[in-house]
């Protein structure tokens, strides 16, 4: 009659769950190596003569050919591509010709940080917005938070980003304008500190420079209190109709029997049923952030992945393009597997 | 005096076809007894039980002349009152466990729940206190069950938690809303006869409201009998199966009969007065 489970069989289901996932994961990958091999091997550019230059003899063309592999078939040059990939070898910029993973490595960072600041944001106030406007349905408040949200749905981050900067750093002078830091406290950033991270507030904290800190703190928050917006937005209306949904149960009805204050049936036997399809949606607003933010990281001269992508673009740099592009696949992939996992953590119903 | 007193209880859910009239004017008193309610499902009869909790969400509104729980006018009570009353003083056995036990909290938690939050007890005090109850309904690995997930659990496993739930704070009125229905004879036997003792030993108020009108007539004192929101009868419990009227007559008709007829089983009989408006 009994049919409850012991733990050590749980967990290795859980494992082999786990196990199930990375494999996915590296099957993902190795499509998306092929999509940006193939595209690299058909955009009309050509990477030999982009390193040569126009006046190379024919010699010197065929060697720099022989050099990048491509007198090799095909087959065999994918082979490499992926083990050079796999190793966090991206190629060279044909801009700068130094690596691009280095590259990547020094621009992301910044994309992160904005992007993991905004759905910080997303997530503390739109959560508790949306338990607000799912607890009284139809009240003021719910109206509130649904016209707020729909505003932050239809209204173009560039938009915002515009009107923001001309307000608040413009007019108002709240606010740092566009880069990551004043430039003076670049430079101390540069020369004078241990970057830890690479993210410059998590850094400067590191190295106790409060005034470099808050410097960066008066830059960032407007991008991120915008990525956050459209984020919150998102995360409210999602968190209303779970909570809706979980209200309407009959267990809360049972914690009501019980003598649970109202606190305690929302916050604890309704939310821990609302994480498990909110973590999904959170991963996807927190994704669309690392992505989506080309524009955001345009108009705030943000020098993030995103401009990094974009700059590459115009300058025909098509190794470090399709360079960004595996990044940004990766961290797609990555967080819908770290979703994944953390999804059956808090759902004992996916774990067996 | 009477444990409670319910005086024309209405339950008026409006929807958007108007309003749903799910009770309809019901009166009764409840002493230290054990008092069932029968009739055919969408009756009213888990509405009833709830109304008396004061639990029916919106949109449904509970109306009432008199809800008199102890002295207390359960209508008037504040919130605050009704929250003190709920899980301590009143308790319910909700109808389905597979729908009514929280799917990702772990059996354990939600059994000490009350006596960790209302009563203040430590872990481990609490702990004890729920195998306890957990054995008391005949649940043979206590340990295993408080740390499994609802889903882990089968149907009269689930019920006998919910069971051992709302003993726990040993309230005075329990309201037990079809608690026997997925056990096996033996236990619900055993399950029957704790009820039984609580009411006997310890002068609890039951509501034991079910689909088996022969456990009723067995184990309860006086049955109410609901048609439609209505109480259409209602009567000393071992006079139930040869009840007079044409509606429990009809609902008695509806019990399959050990080693009886395999004929299809006869559909109530909605002519007489009773069953109009
Ligand atoms: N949210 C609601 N909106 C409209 N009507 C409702 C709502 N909830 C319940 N009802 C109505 O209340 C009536 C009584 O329901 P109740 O659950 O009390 O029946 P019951 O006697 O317990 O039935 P069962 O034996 O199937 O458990 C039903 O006919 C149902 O249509
Ligand atoms: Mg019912």
């Amino acid at each position: 009659m009994t049919t409850t489970q012991n733990t050590p069989a749980r967990s290795l289901a859980f494992l082999r769950q786990i196990a199930g996932g990375l494999t996915t994961l590296a099957i993902t990958l190795l499509g998306l190596l092929l999509v940006t091999f193939f595209i690299g091997r058909v955009v009309p550019i050509d990477p030999v003569l982009s390193i040569v230059g126009e006046r190379a003899t024919a010699a010197q063309y065929e060697a720099a050919r022989v050099a990048l592999g491509l007198d090799q078939p095909l087959w065999k040059q994918f082979g490499i591509y992926v083990l050079d990939a796999v190793q966090g070898d991206l190629g060279t910029s044909i801009r700068t010709g130094a690596p691009i993973i280095g590259e990547i490595a020094r621009y992301f960072p910044a994309t992160l940080e904005l992007a993991t600041l905004g759905t910080i944001i997303g997530v503390i106030v739109g959560v508790p917005a949306g338990v607000l406007a799912a607890t009284r349905p139809g009240s003021l408040a719910d109206q509130v938070v649904r016209l707020v949200g729909l505003m932050g749905y239809s209204m173009p981050v560039f938009w915002l980003g515009l009107i923001g900067l001309l307000v608040f750093y413009g007019h108002l002078d709240w606010v740092g304008g566009p880069g990551r830091l004043d430039p003076v406290y670049e430079m101390m950033l540069e020369f004078s500190m241990t970057q830890y991270t690479g993210a410059i507030l998590i850094d400067t904290a590191l190295n106790g420079a409060w005034e470099v800190f808050a410097n960066a703190l008066s830059h960032i928050v407007l991008p991120a209190g915008i990525l956050g917006y459209v984020s919150m937005a998102y995360i409210s209306r999602m968190t209303r109709s779970f909570m809706m949904n979980e209200l309407g149960q009959e267990y809360i009805t049972t914690a009501r029997v019980k003598g649970m204050p109202e606190w305690r049936v929302i916050w604890v036997h309704a939310m821990k049923n609302v994480m498990v399809p909110l973590i999904t949606v959170i991963a996807l607003s927190y994704a669309y952030l690392l992505e989506g933010s080309v524009l955001t990281e345009t108009i705030f001269a943000w020098p993030g992945l995103g401009s990094y992508i974009t700059d590459a673009l115009f300058t025909a740099d098509m190794p470090a393009v399709l360079g960004g592009t595996i990044v940004v696949g990766v961290v797609f992939v990555t967080l819908n597997m770290a979703s994944d996992i953390l999804y059956r953590l808090v759902d004992p119903r996916a774990r067996t | 005096m009477s444990l409670l007193e319910v005086e024309n209880l209405r339950v008026t859910f409006s929807t958007e076809t108007g309003p749903v009239e799910a009770v309809r004017g019901v009166s009764f008193q409840l002493g230290r007894e054990r008092l069932g309610i029968v009739g055919e499902s969408g009756s009213g009869k888990t509405m009833t039980g709830r109304a008396v909790l004061r639990l029916i969400r919106p949109p449904g509104k509970i109306q009432t002349d008199r809800m008199i729980f102890d002295g207390q006018d359960l209508s008037k009570a504040s919130e605050r009152d009704m929250r003190a009353l709920r899980g301590r003083r009143i308790a319910m056995v909700m109808q389905d466990p597979k729908y009514s036990l929280n799917p990702v909290m772990r059996v354990g938690d939600q059994l000490t729940e009350g006596l960790r939050q209302r009563d203040r007890l430590g872990a481990a005090e609490a702990r004890k206190k729920a195998l306890a109850a957990l054995e008391a309904v005949q649940i043979r690995d206590p340990e295993r069950v408080m740390d499994a997930y609802p889903h882990e659990l089968s149907g009269g496993m689930g019920q006998r938690v919910m069971i051992a739930m709302m003993l726990i704070p040993e309230p005075d009125l329990l309201i037990a809303d079809e608690p026997t229905s997925a056990l096996d004879v033996t236990v619900q036997a055993e399950v029957l006869s704790i009820l039984d003792g609580l009411v006997r030993e310890r002068g609890m108020g039951l509501i034991f409201i079910s689909h088996d009108l022969r456990l009723v007539a067995r184990f309860c004192d006086r049955v109410l009998v609901m048609y439609k929101g209505r109480v259409v009868e209602e009567l000393v419990a071992r006079d139930l199966m040869a009840a007079q009227h044409p509606y429990t007559r009809g609902l008695l008709n509806c019990l399959p009969r050990i080693g009886g007829s395999r004929a299809p089983l006869p559909g109530l009989d909605r002519t007489g007065t009773w069953a109009n408006d």
